[in-house]
């Protein structure tokens, strides 16, 4: 398994037969890419590397079957080619080319959301799935398969980070870059979610820069909901405010989207922040050997307390790793549900450890400085985020003390996600996952919007305003 | 890219947005001949790219065309925050009763533009949401339809009470919208927008910045800009398609990609030293670039040493080590250089340096090391 790109992937190459197109489509077919067609408007019939190219994408899409564009159109043209890929009715555009106006970016963010198509990028090096498929830009030969996925804003520094992955051992799962532009249509929180369902991902790297706000919403979900380790590098501590570093999304704007921010709410919500990128390899290595550890310990647990339990975690797990459902509240009621019918004794002895537990995780500090305080804290905040998911079933109102966007989030959403998840349950094809991420995204993303909301009238009747406004 | 206000203006009157009768001027004479046509009180302001003009002596008021002449003389020539003014607007002074603030910006976090309208005007809209931001109205713009005249009147008359300013809020609130569109803005201000005793509406202030992304669809930006406040080898490297901010530092670092440039300079002053600069020589390895980028870093006094760190990955490092050759050889820098190159070619690129004679470091954390060490040995 992997995320966005696997062996499935068919790919159609916008711009194919410009130069970057064409010397990249030669890269990608490299590394045993399956590319399928090119589309350049009036060269259709030609061929690059063999590659059969197509005037426009609904020819190439209907013909080749393609499912996933790659755009390396120029700016003036790039707008167009993204709408027209839309359209055309692939699930995935990854768009390399930078420079597009961010007026436009607005409005085809819009069309992407509408239609149900994901967008990576503008201006980004691509996605890769190491050995199996390469889309964009990025040097293969420094990927490894592996249980890490790496995300990332920027290219050359993710090259960098990968390469020290790799040279230590650690390969990677995918590396998506979703680029550096101020307006991208998939962020780390996206990609975050995504990496929490992918069974071959174990543990994740972010690296993040300056501007916007996206890795403290990360930070966010990542404390909230993420059960797999996250490892984080955040560019431009030394950058000065009001000057864009190289990247049109890399400004420190009216005094907001420092690197001391963005460190401070990864640090706060439990993510190790390397100071440099060949760090982030050391930590990602203690991560990993503290999960296999904690697995082993886990596996010796269960087994001691009988036959009985180790049923009950095992159904439980399975279930949830089916699961493409995106809400947590839903993964962690099958997970609570499966185990309750059976082993109802040691449910609860669980939930009362781990209840005084999370109490005591409250009131800690959410980060000490030696490494073992580390560890304990890490391990005590999983199980306390399991807890307080499992909880919620029972008592929403105890998750409600959290904070009031998830409060909103959650009881706004139940009769939504019941639907879902017994309309969707079952074994969900990957074609069906766009629906579902749309549908997720458009989920997760209320209450940011809510909040933006005014703050005075309308709080009384959100819903009515909300329709309006658009 | 930013504009000046009466640059602002000019597009706020071509898109139906009213604004007091004025122009501008470059010498007191002309601001002279600006107030006699206004014949009424006017202001003399300051037209350049900082904040606070006001406080800094910036914006004053005439009341006879004599008087604007002599404001004119002391604010033309006058130097603030390290700029010096070179342009007056000679405006109508426009009496106050109420000021509010209108403006669209782009929410990232959202991806869509955002209105803000608060009946809090005059002020800092970011103080304002720092003070009290239930003063801050704000609606969210379909990127995909335009802005219909209910949205505008919604947030009107959220703020105004009588219905006939409230409908020349509207009006003016619709055309913003229509302006920021229009003209690939990122940013746009009308900050005060204010109305008058007899319950008229106009935008005193005017704001816009435009996303330099969408700069090939506007040749007519190019005359608008003020390189004053540009810094001149910020604008040499963007002719040589560099990517460049100058910095305090006395380390010269050259980098390919953005987010390995700026991880160059933290970990510069990681190891205890400061970066002269910020910059990214992009994907290419055109050795015209390096040469660009050496000869803008060798520029500036500060800097004692010049550290590469290249990522060779589509870039190849032979190129970027030939391009350093010829930088070398027709520069003649008498500053120590070293050199990193990774990935695509590393090998070949190292034999290039090394029968020049130019240090190479196998890796990042080595040649910030390195370029330190070297920086510290020269000073």
């Amino acid at each position: 398994m992997s995320i966005l790109v696997d062996k499935n992937t068919r790919v159609v190459v916008q711009g194919i037969t410009g130069r970057d197109g064409s010397f990249h489509t030669k890269g990608m077919l490299d590394y045993g890419t399956k590319i399928v067609a090119g589309v350049t408007p009036g060269k259709g019939g030609q061929t690059v590397e063999t590659v059969p190219v197509f005037n426009t994408m609904a020819a190439a899409v209907s013909e080749t079957g393609a499912n996933t564009s790659v755009v390396y159109v120029p700016p003036p043209l790039a707008v167009d080619a993204l709408y027209e890929a839309a359209d055309a009715g692939v699930e995935l555009v990854v768009c390399i080319t930078e420079g597009l106006p961010a007026d436009d970016m607005l409005k085809v963010a819009r069309y992407y959301e509408v239609k149900g198509v994901r967008l990576v990028g503008p201006n980004c090096p691509g996605v890769i799935t190491p050995g199996v498929c390469k889309v964009g830009i990025m040097p293969g030969q420094i990927h490894k398969k592996g249980p890490v996925g790496v995300v990332s804003r920027s290219g050359t520094l993710t090259y960098e980070v990968v390469y020290h992955l790799t040279n230590n051992g650690i390969g990677q799962s995918t590396c998506i870059g979703i680029g550096g532009d101020p307006i991208i249509g998939t962020r780390f929180l996206d990609v975050l979610e995504m990496f929490e369902k992918d069974r071959q991902t174990e543990a994740v790297v972010l690296i993040g820069e300056i501007g916007g706000t996206d890795e403290e919403v990360a930070a966010e979900y990542i404390h909230r909901q993420m059960t797999k380790p996250v490892v984080s590098f955040i560019a431009g501590r030394t950058a000065p405010p009001g000057k864009r570093m190289g990247h049109a999304g890399a400004i420190i704007a009216g005094g907001a989207g420092t690197a001391a921010e963005k460190i401070t709410a990864f640090r706060a919500a439990g993510v190790e922040v390397a100071d440099t990128p060949a760090e982030v390899a050391k930590l990602m290595q203690h991560e990993l050997s503290q999960r296999s550890q904690r697995k082993r310990a886990k596996v010796v647990s269960v087994t001691s307390k009988g036959r009985m339990a180790a049923r009950g975690k095992t159904r439980s797990k399975s279930t949830t790793a089916k699961k493409a459902t995106t809400k947590r509240s839903t993964t962690s009621k099958k997970k609570a549900a499966t185990p309750a019918k059976k082993t109802t004794a040691t449910k609860s002895k669980r939930t009362t450890a781990s209840k005084a537990k999370s109490k005591a995780k409250a009131k800690a500090k959410p980060r000490t400085k030696s490494t073992k305080g580390k560890t304990k804290t890490r391990s005590a905040a999983k199980s306390t985020r399991k807890t307080t998911a499992r909880k919620s079933t029972s008592s929403r109102k105890k998750t409600g003390t959290r904070k009031t966007a998830t409060r909103k989030a959650t009881t706004r959403k139940p009769a939504a996600t019941k639907k879902k998840t017994t309309s969707k349950s079952g074994n969900k094809a990957a074609r069906s996952k766009s629906t579902t991420r749309s549908k997720s995204r458009a989920k997760s993303k209320s209450p940011t919007r809510r909040s933006t909301k005014p703050a005075s009238k309308s709080r009384s009747k959100p819903k009515t305003k909300r329709k309006t406004s658009r | 890219m930013k504009i000046h206000e009466y640059q602002a203006k000019e597009l706020f009157r071509a898109g139906g947005i009213p604004v007091p009768p004025g122009s501008v001027a470059t010498t007191p004479a002309q601001a002279r001949q600006i107030a006699e046509s206004i014949g009424k009180t006017v202001v003399v302001k300051a037209q350049v790219h900082v904040g606070g003009r006001g406080k800094a002596g910036g914006v004053k008021l005439a009341r006879t065309p004599d008087e604007a002449e002599s404001i004119a003389n002391d604010i033309l020539g006058m130097d603030i925050k390290g700029l010096t003014v070179k342009k007056v607007l000679v405006t109508e002074a426009v009496e106050i009763a109420s000021e509010a603030y209108v403006g669209v910006v782009v929410d990232r976090a959202i991806k869509r533009p955002v209105l803000i309208v608060s009946a809090a005007g005059g002020v800092e809209i970011e103080e304002v949401a720092r003070k009290s931001p239930e003063k801050i109205i704000k609606l969210e713009l379909d990127p995909l339809l335009p802005i219909h005249p209910f949205h505008a009147r919604r947030v009107a008359y959220s703020v105004y009470d009588d219905p006939d300013v409230a409908k020349q809020a509207a009006k003016i609130i619709q055309q913003l919208v229509n302006v920021f569109w229009k003209n690939d803005c990122s940013l746009i201000e009308i900050n005060p927008l204010v109305v008058t005793p007899d319950n008229v509406v106009t935008a005193v202030d005017a704001k816009i910045n435009f996303d330099d992304n969408a700069a090939f669809r506007h040749p007519e930006w190019e005359e608008m800009r003020d390189t004053d406040a540009e810094d001149p080898a910020e604008m040499e490297a963007k002719e040589n398609d560099l990517s460049f901010v100058k910095l305090d530092g006395n380390i010269g670092c050259v980098v390919n990609g953005a987010g390995l440039a700026m991880a160059t300079m933290d970990l510069v002053k990681r190891c205890g030293a400061e970066p002269a600069n910020f910059l990214d020589i992009g994907g290419s390895s055109n050795p015209e670039k390096v040469i660009a980028a050496m000869r803008i870093i060798m520029r500036d006094s500060n800097v004692k040493a010049i550290l590469f760190n290249i990522f060779g990955g589509i870039t190849r490092c032979d190129d970027v080590a030939n391009g350093i050759v010829q930088a070398v050889q027709q520069l003649k820098p008498d500053l120590p250089i070293v050199v990193r190159l990774t990935g695509t070619n590393e090998q070949e690129a190292r034999d290039i340096l090394r029968d020049v004679g130019l240090a190479t470091a196998p890796g990042m954390e080595e040649v910030v090391n390195e370029a330190i060490k070297l920086a510290n040995k020269a000073a």
